[in-house]
């Protein structure tokens, strides 16, 4: 597309014809004493601006492995990686660690919070690499823990709050430099049923209000239901994507069961 | 990332290890104490030496037989009175040229005896030293020409003799002669350590028949000006060289003194630093050793930092700022200590401590310094964490 047919469409559309994240024929290969694993076998997927996706899969089968290439945060050992039409194999270190504090939010099971630190502060820790002023990231942080609901919790430490409260604070801060892409990992893992039940409302409401697309891991089939997209991940490779599945015309139950030998839809 | 930002956050990790940040920083701070204190003494020491030899008098040269060493026994002097005249025309002012002639001996007044250095003179000593009086007057061209026995007493044997009661004109016997006290010096301090107001002058003539010899130790001239200096040590040295083919003059000014000196304490000065700074090396190795167990203790929050967008060099320069600030608070607070101390030893003690703007500003860079090294490889190794290991962390 040329950059005067962008301009002449509306903004929302220009935006969504460029995929958050882009990933071609991905293989991770771990060394364990001398040992190879192949963690990631070779993984094509497309999450297209404001999705909302599921990944699921046994233990093991290289989903944690799959959400640290999509953030940048590791490297493929073959394939390539598109984030935000960005190709992340020429960048460096400092230009990945920048493309990953502007297009990337990371929500993690143990909510890695900074303990003795205050909620605001951890919120607006996103901020501080991205070089902005205290003023801003004071203003932004607030915003950003209002639309997580605890408006009433920023001066609290994260061992002043239930675990429900410490993973809304993560997913402010995943959210407070407004990326594109929310990637979360078993989000809800280290939650009760309630405490989970409410961390889903949000990330749906933020899903549809802001429109981040969101990717998260799970292993609990409700959760995954709150997704419009399932990603079913086997031994390193995507064993039944919806959204491709429903593009072939196939009905999702027999795509799962088809595709159980371990075969690789595209 | 901001400056700022890592330095507000480098001070925010050492303020949540309080108790651990304080006893890294105790070992940087004994060492600049350390460093601050010992400097001191040594510069203090230096200056009292040097002052000490300024004090003598101005634009002196000391000759002595023999070769000059400074703390060495003088050798045996062929030198004698008629050396000393022949100088005195060498160097052509007579009243220039002074001469000493030093033997300890008992000194008695009553029942009190002293052991002091009786020194064999003559009434130039005056014109080429700063040798004020107390009371009384110098000696004369006459006491010398007669063999008078008069003595002139340094302020401390003139106390300890006589205590309170005037001594001139008053006896007092010098290995086992009676001498009348003529005058008493005021207190003029020590040299090398050898107080000059436990001296007790005679006239060189007088010495030399007490004694029972004919030489002398040295002469003393005294120069018109500084730039006088130079060229009379020289004449001195050779015309003397030329009356004893074969033998050896040494000629040494206050200056030449006040550099050999002033480099040996130097010298010395800079041993005691130098040990002091080994004690400011073992703090740089604590700081490096609290900040490895900082990173490892750390390694899920830098994981996190580096998710959420920092590069190696925001890691990096958040610890180094850390181990730099460890050190310099030490520092600063190990300067403020030892110029404390410094100022209570030099107001306790007889020792002269002084401060200079040098040592504290080495110091200061020194513990700065000292940060950097022993920070880098710990922040080296926070810096280079694979962010997906350090996550998973324990
Ligand atoms: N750093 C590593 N070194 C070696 N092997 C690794 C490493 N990380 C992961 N693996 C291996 O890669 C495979 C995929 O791991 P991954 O963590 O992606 O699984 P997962 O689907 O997230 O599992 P779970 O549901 O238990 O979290 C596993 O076999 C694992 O042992
Ligand atoms: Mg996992």
């Amino acid at each position: 597309m040329t950059r005067s047919e962008e301009t002449a469409w509306p903004a929302d559309l220009s935006i969504s014809s460029i995929p958050a994240i882009e990933a071609v024929d991905l293989t991770r290969r771990y060394q364990l004493e001398g040992v190879a694993v192949d963690a990631l076998r070779g993984v094509s997927l497309r999450i297209d601006q404001g999705e909302f996706a599921a990944i699921v899969g046994p233990s093991g089968s290289g989903k944690s492995t799959l959400m640290h290439l999509l953030g940048c945060l590791d490297r493929p050992t073959s394939g390539v990686l598109r984030v935000n039409g960005v190709e992340m194999s020429g960048l460096s270190e400092s230009r990945l660690a920048e493309l990953r504090n502007r297009t990337i939010g990371f929500v993690f099971q143990s909510f890695h919070l900074l303990a003795r630190t205050s909620a605001l502060d951890n919120v607006a820790l996103p901020l501080v690499y991205r070089g902005a002023g205290r003023a801003e990231r004071r203003s932004r942080a607030t915003a950003a823990l209002e639309a997580v609901g605890l408006g009433h919790r920023m001066g609290h430490r994260p061992s002043q709050m239930s675990g429900g409260e410490q993973q809304r604070v993560a997913i402010a801060r995943a959210l407070v430099g407004e990326p594109k892409v929310l990637l979360a990992d078993e989000p809800t893992g280290n939650l009760d049923t309630r405490n989970g039940a409410e961390v889903m409302a949000i990330l749906d409401r933020l899903n549809s209000e802001s429109g981040v697309a969101v990717v998260l891991v799970t292993h609990d089939q409700e959760i995954a239901a709150h997704a419009r997209r399932q990603i079913h991940v086997r031994d390193g490779l995507i064993e039944l994507d919806t959204a491709t599945a429903q593009a072939t015309g196939q009905a999702t139950g027999q795509a799962t069961e088809g595709a159980a030998e371990g075969g690789r839809p595209l | 990332m901001r400056g700022r930002e890592a330095f507000v956050m480098a001070l925010e990790a050492l303020r949540v290890n309080r108790l651990r940040s304080a006893l890294t920083m105790l070992g940087v701070i004994i060492g600049v104490l350390a460093v601050v204190i010992l400097v001191s003494v040594g510069t203090g020491a230096k200056d009292a030496v040097e002052k000490q030899i300024s004090g003598l008098g101005t634009n002196i040269i000391l000759v002595v037989p023999g070769q000059l060493t400074v703390g060495a026994a003088p050798t045996q002097s062929r030198l004698s009175l008629a050396d000393a005249a022949y100088v005195r025309r060498v160097v052509g002012d007579p009243a220039k040229v002074t001469v000493s002639l030093q033997s300890g001996e008992t000194v008695r007044v009553g029942r009190t005896e002293a052991f002091v250095t009786i020194v064999g003179t003559d009434q130039n000593l005056t014109n080429i030293f700063d040798r004020p009086l107390a009371k009384g007057r110098h000696l004369s061209e006459t006491d010398v020409d007669t063999r008078r026995r008069v003595a002139v007493l340094g302020a401390e044997v003139a106390a300890k003799m006589f205590g309170d009661i005037d001594p001139i004109g008053r006896q007092v016997s010098i290995a086992g002669a009676r001498f009348r006290v003529v005058g008493v010096y005021a207190t003029v301090g020590q040299t090398f350590g050898l107080s000059r107001d436990q001296e007790v002058h005679v006239p060189v003539t007088t010495a030399q028949r007490m004694i029972g010899v004919d030489r002398i130790n040295g002469l003393a001239v005294g120069a018109s000006g500084p730039d006088e200096i130079q060229p009379l040590q020289e004449k001195v040295v050779a015309a003397l060289a030329a009356r004893y083919p074969g033998e050896k003059f040494s000629a040494v000014t206050q200056t030449q003194l006040l550099g050999t000196i002033g480099s040996v304490l130097g010298m010395l000065t800079g041993v005691l630093a130098a040990i002091a700074g080994i004690s400011l090396l073992v703090g740089g190795v604590g700081v490096s050793n609290i900040m490895l167990v900082s990173v490892r203790e750390r390694t899920r929050e830098i994981g996190l930092r580096k998710a959420l967008g920092a590069r190696q060099r925001d890691v990096l320069a958040q610890f180094l700022i850390e181990a730099v600030l460890l050190t310099t608070i030490g520092g600063v607070i190990g300067i403020v200590l030892g110029v404390g101390g410094a100022v209570a030893i030099r107001s306790l003690t007889e020792v002269p401590a002084s401060i200079t703007w040098w040592s504290i500003a080495l110091a200061f860079g020194v513990s700065a310094a000292v940060g950097v090294f022993f920070g880098v490889a710990p922040a080296r190794r926070a810096a280079r964490l694979d962010p997906v290991i350090a996550l998973r962390a324990e």
